[in-house]
């Protein structure tokens, strides 16, 4: 693996669980050791350096607030570890409480705090020794819904405000793409794809990423001699593409909401029959059958959706075809 | 309240009247009856002479304090010995601490006496710790019936007491703290410090009660071990008792015991926590 992180970036690491991306954080933060290769910050590479040694901060994904110490002494820890006068750990306490917007809360232990309080006060806490890199562990999981949201843009108004570097953590693509300056999907210990929010979602490396990012229309097929049209034995159809690709064995994928019902001039056309539809509130997603085994998945919006019987007819325009290597 | 609960404090309750407060009831009523040549030794009445002489006469306080010096010490050498054990033990894979728990208990198994006596063959002038001393080439030296084996023979015998409630606490520790502790600059020292050492207070303050309540009315360890010179509280109780019965004044030094035991962990415990070192 090689990756680079920019400084002043809000980098987030996405994956499934397992694909390694709580390793690749612990082994920035000291808790794990690389077998081989270099961890390089602001060109000193911590490789061999305790983790109490690397100018890095973690907020780890419970809080890991001491339990026996004030939320002051919590966010005090850090600057004392460092060598920060009493004076200036007590102003910088109170700087730093009220950028996580919790004045008055010094005096109280974690266990008096709210979930949503407890990882902002661990927020503070890996803050307050102002590492030049900050990691963040799954900082919203613990949190429920509603708050999440809000928890996410203010630790994005935040890092933007600070300057500081963040590596964050996630297995939830939304997530990410809402937050991230950069996103890196890992998979088994490897980067699969690294980019924008905009380029892992629109263009996705490869079927992985595509079947992360939430592409479900994925087919195999064989591109053609001419590079412009791709043959789909499940869907017996054959399929326009937008660019020229190398021939042979290839994947594409479509996604559900790029697939409208109906006949559209210039784009690709399916014909199959309605086997399913599941309501989610927003958007409904129809389960269209074509010949013996193809499913092809169609999203549209809840309101104003069509209720199917009989035959539909599908399109899709060509530059919505994402084509992978095989 | 349903009558489940009911019949459980019930229960709690009535054993407590029964088992704690009726007998001590009773001690309380000797300690403040006179001494009498009667059998029982004493005739009931109110005579508070006794508590006062036990409090005030130079000989029992000599030996209280020489008790509870004796108690602090054995309660020092447990938890500078038994910390280090329990997290030794607490920092060992989980497969293997039940192991090293039991290898701690095994001693224990064996008779209390048969154990102090194992002391005694190695304290003696000629037993094998001097034994082993004139065989590397050092005088033999003096062990038995000092303060020393006095303190080897408590220590020894009180110390699982001490890491067993230090373990348990420390078992429990959310590795995950040491962890942040170190991300935020702290050397596993100062990790130590700042957070094993105060989480784990509890788990002292508990042993700590343990070790030095039983240690301060121990009589048989300094009868077997300390010589003559060890007059513990214990041994003179028993002295008052058994020899010279004296029921009032045996029974007043008791309650002069037991008060000093439950008064100086509390002292100990409200200053902890008015710290803010205990949870």
């Amino acid at each position: 693996m090689d990756l680079t992180v920019h400084r002043g970036e809000l980098f987030v690491l996405l994956g499934g669980s397992g694909s390694g991306k709580t390793t690749l954080l612990r082994a920035i933060g000291g808790f794990v050791r690389p077998d081989a290769g270099a961890i390089v910050l602001n060109g000193a590479d911590l490789g061999r350096m305790p983790p109490h040694r690397r100018p890095v901060n973690t907020v780890f994904q419970s809080g890991a607030l001491f339990p026996h110490l004030s939320v002051a002494a919590n966010i005090a820890f850090g600057p004392r570890q460092r060598g920060m006068k009493r004076t200036a750990v007590a102003a910088r306490v109170e700087e730093l409480l009220a950028l996580v917007r919790l004045e008055g809360f010094g005096g109280r232990r974690p266990s008096e705090l709210s979930g949503g309080q407890q990882q902002r006060v661990a927020l503070a806490r890996g803050l307050a020794a102002e590492p030049s890199l900050l990691l963040l562990d799954e900082p919203l999981a613990a949190l429920d819904r509603g708050l999440r949201a809000d928890t996410a843009a203010e630790l994005v108004a935040l890092q933007k405000r600070l300057g500081t570097t963040f590596i964050l953590v996630t297995h939830d693509q939304n997530e990410a793409l809402t937050m991230a300056d950069r996103i890196g999907v890992m998979r088994a210990g490897r980067m699969a794809q690294v980019g924008t929010p905009r380029e892992v979602f629109e263009t996705p490396a490869n079927r992985f990423v595509a079947e992360f990012m939430g592409v479900t229309n994925l087919w195999k097929g064989t591109v053609g001699g001419d590079g412009m049209t791709m043959d789909v034995p499940l869907l017996s159809a054959a399929i326009r593409l937008a660019a020229p690709t190398a021939a042979g064995p290839a994947a594409v994928g479509v996604r559900a909401e790029r697939i409208r019902i109906g006949a559209v001039s210039g784009g690709n056309q399916l014909r199959g029959v309605p086997e399913r539809s599941v309501y989610s509130g927003e958007t409904v997603t129809h389960a269209i059958r074509l010949g013996q085994n193809g499913i092809v998945f169609v999203t549209e919006p809840a309101h104003g959706a069509a209720h199917l019987d009989g035959e539909v007819t599908l399109s899709f325009p060509p530059s919505a075809c994402l084509v992978f290597p095989r | 309240m349903t009558f489940s609960r009911g019949l459980s404090l019930g229960l709690s309750w009535l054993w407590l009247a029964l088992f704690s407060i009726l007998p001590l009831s009773i001690v309380l009523a000797i300690a403040l009856a006179r001494p009498a040549d009667t059998v029982p030794p004493f005739s009931f009445g109110f005579d508070p002479g006794n508590l006062a002489a036990a409090a005030s006469d130079p000989l029992y306080r000599a030996a209280l304090w020489l008790s509870l010096r004796t108690a602090a010490i054995t309660t020092v050498g447990c938890l500078l010995i038994g910390y280090p054990m329990a997290l030794a033990i607490a920092l060992m894979p989980e497969r293997c601490r039940a192991t090293l728990l039991l290898a701690m208990m095994l001693p224990f198994w064996t008779g209390f006496l048969m154990r102090i006596n194992a002391w005694i063959g190695m304290l003696r002038d000629d037993g094998w710790i001097n034994g082993a001393l004139v065989l590397l080439g050092f005088a033999p030296a003096r062990l038995l019936y000092t303060g020393a084996a006095l303190w080897i023979g408590m220590i020894y015998t009180y110390l699982p007491f001490m890491v067993l409630p230090v373990y348990a606490r420390l078992a429990k520790l959310d590795p995950l703290l040491l962890e942040a502790a170190a991300d935020l600059g702290a050397s596993p020292l100062r990790a130590f410090l700042r957070v094993t050492l105060p989480l784990s207070v509890p788990g002292i303050a508990a042993g700590v009660a343990l070790v030095f309540i039983p240690a301060t009315g121990e009589f048989v360890i300094p009868d077997l071990l300390g010589g003559p010179g060890a007059r513990l509280i214990g041994r003179v109780l028993w002295e008052e008792f058994f020899n010279n019965r004296d029921w009032p004044m045996a029974a007043s030094l008791a309650m002069l015991l037991l008060a000093s035991m439950v008064l100086l962990p509390l002292a100990a415990w409200r200053i902890l926590v008015r710290r803010g070192f205990a949870v």
